[in-house]
């Protein structure tokens, strides 16, 4: 009897959140699924279509586009943030504090929004005004102010410089903690032992902050395959919409041509492939509470 | 083991830790390099400033300059009568960021005490229940949301955006305040009961005041979350009077008749910008220390 009141109370306490998921991520992705077999449209009316929109993502060549962009972007800009993170890490390990300042410096982008830093860079960027394009100019990197929004990859390029600025402090902050929380003792004993520094990052460093690299990787490469604002922003999906991310592409998919069903289909897609990744990831740090 | 040995050791590792870290030219190098670093990420946001404060003119002049020719507040000017006002936007932005701590603070701070202190069937499915929006992308159900609001009159209104903005936040907050209340030992909560109080009272007056810091870093990061969110907004703020600030940026980026007013949108930037950045610099104890104890956002 007792166990059973206990129960109860502490089921009560949870409730309100579970009611909250339930209200707006269970049921909307329920009505997400049933829209994905439908002809729905935005501007009203919706019929039963079967698995018509599934069958035309499988022959949409603009999908398949999107994906491989946003693959692409995923696969070159994490590994980059990954390594300069953890260089920033080591840089900034110690709790001198020149090194906290720096240290509290790079992460401060992190708290800007991605928007507004989008729009930042694509300032920078311009090939009238931008000032980082002066700085290239003045630094005899570029001859003249560089043109970044006419080429699919320059484009890419902006976009990936500008997320790096933006998100790098993150991994660092975290590769940090992990570094800091390395016992003295195994540093040390490598020390007695001779080891470089660099032999010590690579068979010290590296292996014990492994779960928190395989960590950060998980998120970065999530918040990639979701990128929005950085490309909405900075290339419009252009040039020749060579540009367009998955989720942009639903987004245009859905409220700009309006096709409600079909951007459905392609949501519950792109659900299956960040669900992976945040399995994976949530294991990961269960583990690291437990 | 020998002392002669064990100092022979000692003053090797001495020796060593001298050049790695004990080194003064070293050390100095490396400060040198992070401060370079700092400036360089820092320079983005300070030019953006410099800009700012440019006269709309030479704001908008190629080549670019770094400073200011002569200082003018004509781009916040410009900014604070864009369209609907800026006020408007800043303050549809603060009502949603209100709302959605309000509700995160309300669903995530019961959460958390509930799963630290009980032991229930289906517990730890439960929690994966709370931790489903990290694995449902929220872009992926903007669709049936913006649905269903029109359905039930949400569509425009602070209310709907904020309960996008709350969801976001409900999987790194559950999490953070469960962690925050298994942190207490449960000794002061069994004093409380021995005193008389039932678990709510327990949960009111000692377990709640001892996770206030944890509180402080959900409410953040929602504030900072649901200020700077773009996608949700866009999608279901249509009408001018409820855009928030982040939507009011892509509009003064599409600019008039395609010429983009540099000079008023860096001025956007910076009133984007300031409200992140003071919490940042004032409360980053509890911003920082939130990010490495919930790192599952």
């Amino acid at each position: 009897m007792r166990m059973r009141t206990k129960n109860l109370v502490g089921l009560i306490y949870m409730a309100p959140a579970l009611v909250f998921v339930a209200a707006f991520v269970l049921v909307p992705f329920g009505q997400l699924i049933y829209t994905s077999f439908t002809d729905a449209s935005l501007l009203g009316g919706s019929k039963w279509v079967g698995v018509a929109n599934y069958v035309r993502i499988w022959g949409d060549s603009n999908f398949w586009k999107a994906l491989i962009f946003t693959l692409k972007y995923t696969v070159i800009i994490t590994p980059i943030l990954m390594v300069s993170g953890y260089l920033l890490a080591l840089l900034t390990a110690q709790n001198r504090p020149v090194l906290q300042f720096a240290r509290g410096v790079i992460f401060m982008p992190v708290v800007i929004g991605l928007g507004t830093s989008s729009l930042l860079w694509f300032w920078l960027f311009d090939q009238q005004v931008g000032l980082f394009d002066k700085a290239l100019v003045d630094l005899h990197i570029a001859d003249r102010m560089l043109v970044w929004f006419t080429s699919a990859d320059m484009a890419l390029w902006a976009v990936i410089i500008s997320v790096v600025w933006k998100v790098v402090g993150f991994g660092m902050i975290l590769f940090v903690a992990a570094i800091q929380s390395i016992s003295r003792d195994v540093t040390e004993a490598s020390m007695i032992d001779g080891a470089s520094y660099w032999q010590r990052v690579g068979r010290i460093y590296l292996p014990l902050t492994s779960r928190t690299v395989l960590l950060v990787t998980l998120i970065s490469a999530i918040g990639s395959m979701l990128a929005f604002e950085q490309l909405y922003i900075m290339t419009g999906g252009g040039p020749r919409g060579l540009t367009f991310s998955s989720v942009y592409w639903v987004y245009q998919s859905s409220f700009i041509k309006f096709q409600l069903g079909y951007g459905s289909a392609l949501s519950i897609v792109l659900t299956a492939i960040i669900m992976t990744g945040a399995a994976i990831q949530i294991t990961l740090t269960a583990r690291r509470a437990a | 083991m020998s002392e002669a040995v064990l100092s022979q050791r000692s003053a090797r590792v001495a020796s060593r830790s001298r050049t790695l870290s004990g080194d003064a030219p070293v050390r100095y190098l490396i400060g040198a390099i992070a401060v370079f670093i700092a400036a360089l990420m820092l320079a983005p946001v300070v030019l953006s400033f410099f800009a700012s404060i440019k006269t709309g003119a030479d704001a908008s002049a190629s080549p670019p300059s770094y400073l200011p020719h002569a200082l003018s507040i004509e781009n916040y000017q410009k900014i604070i009568s864009y369209q609907a006002g800026l006020w408007s936007y800043v303050s549809n932005s603060v009502i949603v960021a209100a709302i959605a701590i309000a509700i995160v603070v309300a669903l995530a701070v019961p959460a958390g005490y509930g799963l630290a202190r009980f032991q229930f069937r289906f517990k730890e499915g439960l929690f994966l229940v709370l931790l489903l929006p990290l694995m449902i992308p929220y872009q992926a159900l903007l669709i049936p949301l913006y649905l269903d609001f029109a359905r039930i009159g949400l569509a425009n209104t602070q209310l709907g955006l904020a309960i996008i903005h709350a969801m976001l936040q409900i999987p790194f907050s559950v999490y953070l305040m469960r962690n925050s209340f298994e942190g207490i030992p449960r000794e002061l909560e069994e004093a409380a009961v021995i005193d008389g109080c039932n678990s709510w009272q327990t949960f009111l007056r000692v377990s709640l005041r001892l996770v206030f810091p944890g509180v402080v870093t959900i409410a953040l990061f929602a504030f900072i979350t649901s200020w700077n969110e773009l996608l949700a907004a866009l999608i279901l703020m249509n009408k001018e009077t409820e855009f928030t600030v982040p939507i009011m940026l892509v509009g003064v980026r599409t600019g008039h008749f395609g010429a983009v007013d540099w000079g008023a949108l860096q001025a956007g930037i910076i009133v984007a910008i300031l409200p992140c950045l003071l919490i940042y610099v004032f409360l980053q104890k509890y911003y920082v220390s939130g990010l490495l104890s919930g790192a599952v956002k």
